[in-house]
């Protein structure tokens, strides 16, 4: 471990913040390109079923189509769908009308290529379809019994379901329905064959390394000539991890017409062609001895998942670790359905599950007259329970106590529908989360150029955490220089291999590489010093400052040093990856949430008044935009934990409210004030910048902390996710 | 929040002269034009291109940003892709196309309007304004610095439309408080949750007491 990043709270601004807010940021469907024509889809009306008839006619002599794209005229244009008989490739994507079926409502059944947008949209609404229709199932509650156990075998510690034998004990129910990830940005793209072998896309995607490989498979072709833009990504929180349908289509209709095409989605089309988080039951059964030592947790869920393939998600995982408790088992299992297929949504099935999980360590400290934190405390895990290996490094116990502090924990009454404020109920609710601190391989490269100035590359996507500042960030100081002489350039195939945007692994994995490029760029100017100036200096005589490095004395610059040695600039590349201290410790972010809310006493609305959260994510990188991360992923479960549900008019397998108007996510005036506490110590093994990452424990745990404190106001368990003011029902007491 | 006319003022709109000669000379046109039976007919035999071509062009003098422009518009294209497309100002951005997300907002006349629930066409003689017109990374305007100062974004998608409505806000005599603020900013959703750094941005943009 060499010395790890001293940074200081900085205050610097994104490296595309000024592009932002002047409108000079250019999105996927942002691109001017000569000749481009529009793509509009139209949807299956039904869930599941046969397209008997697909009426194109009209639509095709509609004025300015270019091309109607179906099924139909597909035939074996697309070597990749050709290949075999799958309804999907690269595991779980769906083969864009591929061939008659229908097995969701709203599936994209044709495409219509217009010369402007206008008239592609007047087209689309042309084309007719009938169907033979089969019987379809939507409702996750009625076919729990043709459940599948996607990993094989349940997990089981010791006993199963000990819980039972405990002197006190709880068993719980909890759902959620789907949420939606509905990120600002619709889900675009540009695709432009510039000839029959060379494509360029401009993509939303979380990652332009997955995007190159699925379009380059569609074609057989050489990745190298598939080249992938996404420097600016309006929002993704997990929907653009993978392609879809949709991006497929364009990319194909683009390149059987030969034109430049544009295909941006509707917000209507966002619900269902996209990925959501998936509806999801749990079973809790949690027990414990009278003086607050966990016995045993039983955890058994059952998600929500296509017919064509089998999505998983973490939903019980952070119940086997979270906890020190001899006997844990947890099933997890899911519910094929006539349904779009999910996709990770931001803190993933872990906040789905932590939900369950913090709610009924809640309800049980509740029972075991204990405070909800001293009961955490007494069953704090040191070291990992599923492998026995300890924690990198864990300051949970630090997080319960900064938050607690900050919110005022201890001055509450904590009697249920105790305390009152300008005549709302009050309530104080808290919960933990955890998350996998990942470490993916990456490339940087980092250049100095003969005017000082230094750039750093990654094919790394932002979208939206701040990814650029966070590698400048690292740059500045490992160079000691000032934000102005650092430039970043990242989401671009050309540039160095990056992994996907996800999964909260970003800062772990890119910046780390960013900073082994810096010290080998360091390494690099001590030797073209030594040939240049024939010394035989070494590393550590070099001090590196603003201008250039200082030796015994010495003051260099770096343009002089480029000037003296006839170079342009000095480069290095370097890849950074995990090793060894992989098998040795385990890597988790931790963060504790705490949220005050006042319940109205007769309507049972409720208003988040305070959050606090603390966190544990080893070092903060760029603290500005850290903070900012943490805040959105509290806005996002506050949506989850109150207003965010996809509401399935189960008769036809169609959403009732895929719109912005219905679909409630929260706005300005949902957001009460929010602190955020950082720990801010370094992991010692993780990486060489010591950072965790934290753009899932951000939401996950917010959640339940919403529950608990409605429960603390009202003396009402709400187990089923959101939490809008008929189920408090308060005026029933 | 918005400026549009009431239908029966509508018609004050279209008092331009090449606009009413427009009318004139179509109404017969029209008359064929909406019959569905002849329209499916031109259609498949593509015979409606020109017939089309005709309708989708209407005169429009419109000013952007202190530019005039005099162009000719679709009645169906929306402000929003009138900017987008046509003028290749896409720092205005398409969120919903509903009006329920606010990612759109520009100025007409100086009121904020969401520009995808407004037609090119009603906008004649009007003088808009996008987050293209009010500063550059040179010259940024008031409210534009203090959003990177205060980290009021993330992905940055909902940025323009966010400003846009913020300047409007405070123009309104909406900026009263914090509560008033987060109040009268709801339309502007934000989906990366940068709400109280957004809040804190037009307060201190109202407290210096810059207007718009």
């Amino acid at each position: 471990m060499e010395n790890l990043l001293n940074l200081i709270p900085d205050d610097t601004d994104r490296t595309d913040g000024i592009l932002k807010v002047t409108g000079g940021a250019t999105y996927s469907a942002e691109y001017k390109i000569e000749g481009l024509t529009y793509g509009v889809l139209v949807q299956s009306t039904i869930a599941k079923g046969k397209i008997t008839v697909l009426e194109t006619k009209k639509a095709e002599g509609a004025p300015g189509v270019i091309k109607v794209l179906s099924h139909l005229n597909l035939n074996n244009s697309v070597p990749r769908y050709a290949k075999d008989d799958n309804v999907t490739i690269d595991r779980n994507i769906q083969k864009v009308f591929y061939n008659d079926q229908v097995y969701f409502a709203g599936q994209p059944i044709a495409l219509v290529i217009a010369d402007t947008y206008e008239r592609a949209v007047y087209a689309a609404s042309l084309i007719k379809a009938n169907y033979q229709e089969e019987k379809h199932h939507t409702y996750l509650e009625k076919n729990l019994e043709n459940s599948i156990s996607p990993e094989g075998k349940d997990y089981l510690r010791n006993e199963k379901d000990a819980y039972k034998n405990s002197e006190v004990y709880l068993e719980a129910e909890y759902h959620q329905l789907n949420n939606i990830h509905n990120p600002m940005e619709l889900g675009s793209i540009t695709a432009n064959w510039e000839s029959d072998e060379k494509l360029t896309v401009y993509d939303k995607t979380q990652g332009v390394f997955g995007s190159q490989k699925h379009y380059a498979g569609l074609y057989g072709m050489d990745s190298k000539n598939v080249r992938v833009i996404a420097p600016f990504v309006g929002g993704a929180f997990g929907m653009a991890l993978h392609t879809w349908p949709y991006q497929d289509a364009a990319v194909i209709g683009a390149k059987i017409t030969k034109l430049p095409l544009k295909l941006m989605l509707t917000r209507m089309q966002m619900f269902t062609m996209v990925g959501y988080r998936p509806e999801t039951k749990q079973f809790i059964g949690i027990g414990a001895s009278k003086d607050g030592v966990l016995n045993g947790i039983t955890h058994n869920a059952w998600g929500v998942t296509s017919t064509y393939d089998n999505f998983t998600e973490g939903t019980v995982g952070g119940t086997q670790f979270m906890y020190k408790c001899p006997n844990v088992n947890t099933q997890y299992k899911l519910v094929k359905l006539d349904v779009s297929n999910p996709i990770w949504m931001r803190g993933p099935g872990e906040a789905t599950g932590m939900f369950a999980l913090e709610c009924a360590m809640d309800e049980l400290a509740f029972k075991l007259n204990m405070d909800p934190i001293a009961f955490r405390l007494k069953n704090y895990a040191t070291v990992h329970p599923v492998n026995n290996l300890p924690w990198s490094s864990k300051f949970l116990d630090e997080c319960y106590e900064l938050g607690a502090k900050k919110i005022g924990w201890y001055n509450r009454n904590p009697k249920p529908k105790s305390m009152t404020e300008d005549g709302m109920l009050v309530g104080y609710g808290m919960a933990s989360g955890v998350f996998n601190a990942g470490r993916g391989a990456a490339t940087a490269r980092v250049i100095l150029d003969e005017n000082g100035k230094l750039t750093i590359q990654s094919a790394i996507t932002d979208i939206g955490p701040g990814t650029g500042v966070m590698m400048k960030s690292v740059a500045m100081d490992s160079f000691k220089m000032d934000a102005i002489q650092i430039i970043v350039e990242l989401g671009d195939t050309n540039l160095p291999p990056a992994p996907t945007q996800g999964g909260s692994n970003t800062t772990s994995s890119v910046g780390s590489a960013v900073y082994d490029a810096c010290t080998a760029l360091k390494e690099k100017m001590v030797e073209v010093y030594n040939q240049s100036f024939g010394e035989q200096k070494v590393y550590d005589d070099f001090k590196f400052n603003k201008e250039g490095f200082n030796i015994k004395g010495k003051s260099f610059s770096y343009v002089d040093l480029l000037k003296k040695a006839g170079l342009k600039e000095l480069e290095v590349t370097r890849e950074s990856r995990s090793g060894t201290e992989r098998q040795k410790y385990v890597f988790n972010s931790f963060s504790v949430h705490f949220t005050k809310v006042h319940v109205h006493p007769l309507t049972g609305m409720v208003k988040v008044k305070e959050v606090v959260c603390a966190l544990d994510a080893g070092k903060i990188i760029s603290e500005k935009q850290a903070r900012s991360q943490m805040i959105g992923g509290v806005v996002g479960g506050i949506g989850m934990a109150l207003t965010e549900e996809g509401v399935y008019d189960h008769r036809y397998g169609v959403y009732t409210n895929n719109n912005f108007a219905d679909y409630h996510v929260p706005v300005h005036a949902d957001i009460p004030p929010i602190d955020v506490l950082f720990v801010n110590k370094p992991d010692p093994y993780i990486n060489p910048i010591g950072a965790k990452g934290l753009g899932e424990v951000s939401i996950i745990g917010l959640a339940p902390s919403i529950a608990n404190a409605i429960f603390h106001a009202t003396g009402k368990r709400v187990r089923d996710l959101p939490i809008t003011l008929d189920k408090i029902a308060i005026w029933r007491d | 929040m918005s400026n549009q006319k009431h239908p029966e003022n509508l018609e004050q709109d279209f008092t331009c002269s090449s606009r009413r000669g427009f009318l004139k000379a179509t109404t017969a046109l029209t008359a064929i034009a909406l019959s569905p039976t002849l329209i499916t007919k031109a259609a498949i035999n593509h015979r409606d291109e020109k017939l089309a071509a005709f309708f989708e062009k209407i005169p429009l003098n419109i000013e952007v940003n202190g530019k005039s422009y005099k162009m000719e518009t679709e009645p169906r294209e929306t402000l929003l892709d009138f900017v987008r497309e046509r003028l290749q100002l896409t720092g205005t951005k398409k969120g919903c196309d509903h009006g329920q997300c606010g990612a759109c907002t520009v100025h007409v006349d100086g009121k904020r309007v969401n520009s995808c629930l407004t037609l090119a066409v009603m906008q004649e003689g009007k003088k808009i304004t996008t987050i293209e017109g009010i500063g550059s990374g040179e010259k940024l305007h008031p409210m534009q610095a203090s959003f990177l100062k205060h980290d009021g974004f993330q992905c940055g998608y909902c940025t323009p439309g966010q400003i846009m409505s913020a300047i409007a806000c405070i123009n309104e005599g909406h900026a009263n408080s914090p509560s008033e603020i987060r109040e009268f900013m709801s339309g502007n959703i934000c989906r990366c949750g940068a709400y109280p750094n957004i809040v804190d941005a037009i307060v201190e943009v109202k407290n210096g007491g810059q207007k718009g």
